[in-house]
């Protein structure tokens, strides 16, 4: 697309029209603290193409990356090995496209492996039905929060201190403008079980309750048994909801639909997909079949053909958009359509023996590496029954110490100040995620650098 | 037992106090195959010209309004197991629900049976 500016005419003409009296009357809306006083010192209006492209090489050449260094962050994203097969698969002309395709005439390809997404969903997560996918993680949440109170006709959620406080900050940003009651805690770093407040969640839960959202494992990594919740809510008549930020934890805990839950949402990235700097991501959406007409977002389904052959078909699509309107079960009409697909190629590649197998991987190694840190002295070793991210207390502010091992060259894993500005209780916290692409030469880093930056 | 109609097409048979609500013919003729009704559980508070129920058909979904306000003391549960029954049987078997009426002045606002022919007649 060439650039065609405007000229000072057009400009004028166009400000005419719509009666504003110079373009910063549009953005009246911005508040006078969000802009610069004076233009950045150093940073010229213009500059050669190539003189640009050499500075921001320069500057990009600052960053630690995630597959260059010992790499532990987690909390949400991991870094998984993703075979090149993958990347090969999904980039087939066959799959490529600039849109999802939903339409059965021209696009069974696409439809089979949606279908077969979702029965791998289903299958990880223990539910009867998984839709096609939502945007991520967080958004799955949120919806999950939605179609809860479409179920229950009541209006308060109550989500578990171990919830990722991202993803409680976009529910809170998603129901700023609706009727749902959101009930928020800030989790402890107890140790044995950080994060863990199912007691309270089971004393607090009554009949205005719509539902409980739970991850599992938490923030802190800490793996719990949630049949008793289960119970608990579906005694008041409430939901259960689980949320899944690590899916490869699946290959080897409980799956949630085991222990009860109503609906489980979950991040699918670890699966096929990069880190991707923080999106495009993966919601992952299931739920009991009885509940699946207030299910949110695309939905494939088998059927056949005029000539009665097995094809598949967008189905019960009457609680969408483009039918039921503004009574539709949610604004989403898409799915994450590649995301998706390469979730789908690496599961089928996995099998589910890979994917047990992947999964006591990363919990032995997770192990080793939680048993070697908690041995340095200061050190204390919170969550003691997790996957493969786990919480450490250390003896100093935390957020000091992952800045000085990046320093070091070792991306030790997130600090719980960053998590939880200004709680001073877990300002010595931080997680730290192992996955199977840590080596035994990053463990060595990272401890000798912890060591050293605590020393 | 006296049948009233709305103009949006939903029937109503009174009986004392109670009443019974669907669909007429004409309605299940223009959704075509009815594959899901969602009625409301007993207990159900609904009020006058407000969504009560929803019927989906392969063509469309479309909101059931409640011709009288009243409590809905019985859903039809057949209609879980087979839908169709609003196609073949709309005033008959293929009711949505019952229920206690709170106003049964609210049935003066109603037509009957030959002012529901007439109306159809002009569709």
């Amino acid at each position: 697309m060439r650039y065609l500016p405007l000229t000072q005419s057009d400009r004028e003409a166009m400000l005419g029209v719509i009666g504003a009296p110079d373009i910063n009357a549009l953005f009246a809306d911005v508040p006078a603290s969000a802009y610069l006083a004076e233009p950045i010192a150093g940073l010229p209006l213009h500059s050669p193409e190539m003189q640009v492209e050499r500075a921001l090489s320069v500057m990009a050449a600052k960053n630690l990356t995630a597959g260059t260094v010992p790499f532990f962050v987690g909390g949400g994203a991991y870094k998984h090995h993703v075979p090149a097969t993958v990347d090969h698969i999904i980039q087939r002309g066959e799959f490529l496209t600039a849109y999802t395709p939903y339409q059965p005439e021209i696009a069974q390809g696409t439809l089979q492996v949606l279908f077969e997404f979702q029965s791998q969903v289903a299958r990880l997560t223990g539910m009867e039905v998984a839709n096609a996918s939502m945007y991520d993680g967080s958004t799955a949440m949120t919806e999950a929060v939605f179609m809860a109170r479409r179920v229950t006709r009541r209006a308060k959620a109550v989500v578990s201190a171990g919830v990722h406080p991202h993803y409680v900050g976009v529910l809170q940003t998603l129901t700023r403008f609706t009727d749902d009651e959101v009930v928020t805690t800030t989790p402890t770093l107890t140790t044995g079980a950080p994060g863990d407040d199912l007691a309270a969640l089971i004393a607090g839960l009554d009949a205005q309750t719509s539902c409980v959202i739970v991850q599992n494992p938490n923030i802190f990594g800490h793996v719990a048994d949630l049949t008793p919740l289960a119970d608990a809510c579906h005694a008041v008549g409430a939901l259960l909801i689980v949320v899944v930020t690590e899916v490869i934890s699946l290959g080897a805990i409980t799956s949630p639909g085991e222990m009860g839950a109503d609906i489980v949402v979950g991040e699918g990235q670890s699966i096929g997909n990069g880190l991707n700097f923080g999106g495009p991501y993966l919601g992952l959406f299931a739920c009991r079949d009885k509940h699946v007409r207030q299910m949110p977002g695309r939905l494939c389904g088998e059927t056949v053909d005029a000539d009665g052959k097995r094809g598949f078909v967008l189905t019960l699509s009457t609680r969408e958009q483009h039918i039921r309107r503004e009574k539709a079960t949610s604004n989403i009409c898409t799915n994450s359509g590649l995301c998706a697909l390469a979730f789908s190629v690496h599961m089928t590649l996995l099998g589910e023996k890979g994917l047990r197998h992947l999964a006591s991987l990363n919990h032995a190694r997770a192990v080793q590496l939680a048993e070697r840190l908690g041995r340095i002295p200061g050190v204390e070793l919170v969550t003691t029954q997790f996957f493969n991210e786990f919480a450490l207390k250390l003896p100093v502010e935390a957020r000091a110490v992952i800045r000085k091992l990046a320093d070091k060259g070792v991306l030790g894993g997130i600090s719980l100040g960053r998590l939880y500005p200004g709680v001073a209780e877990l300002e010595r916290g931080m997680i730290v995620a192992v996955t199977e692409t840590a080596t035994d030469a990053d463990f060595d880093a990272f401890e000798d650098a912890l060591d050293e930056v605590l020393a | 037992m006296t049948t009233y109609y709305t103009k949006d097409h939903e029937w109503l048979a009174v009986e004392g106090d109670t009443a019974t609500v669907g669909i007429t013919d004409y309605a299940q003729n223009a959704l075509g195959d009815v594959v899901f009704a969602d009625v409301p559980a007993a207990g159900t508070v609904v009020a006058k010209g407000k969504e009560a129920a929803v019927v989906e058909s392969v063509k469309a979904a479309s909101d059931v309004y409640s011709p009288v306000s009243g409590t809905v003391i019985e859903a039809n549960a057949a209609l879980g197991d087979d839908p169709a029954l609003v196609n073949t049987d709309p005033e008959g078997a293929g009711w949505f629900f019952k229920l206690t009426l709170s106003d049964p002045s609210e049935l003066d606002g109603l037509m009957d049976e030959a002012a529901y022919k007439a109306l159809v007649a002009t569709l």
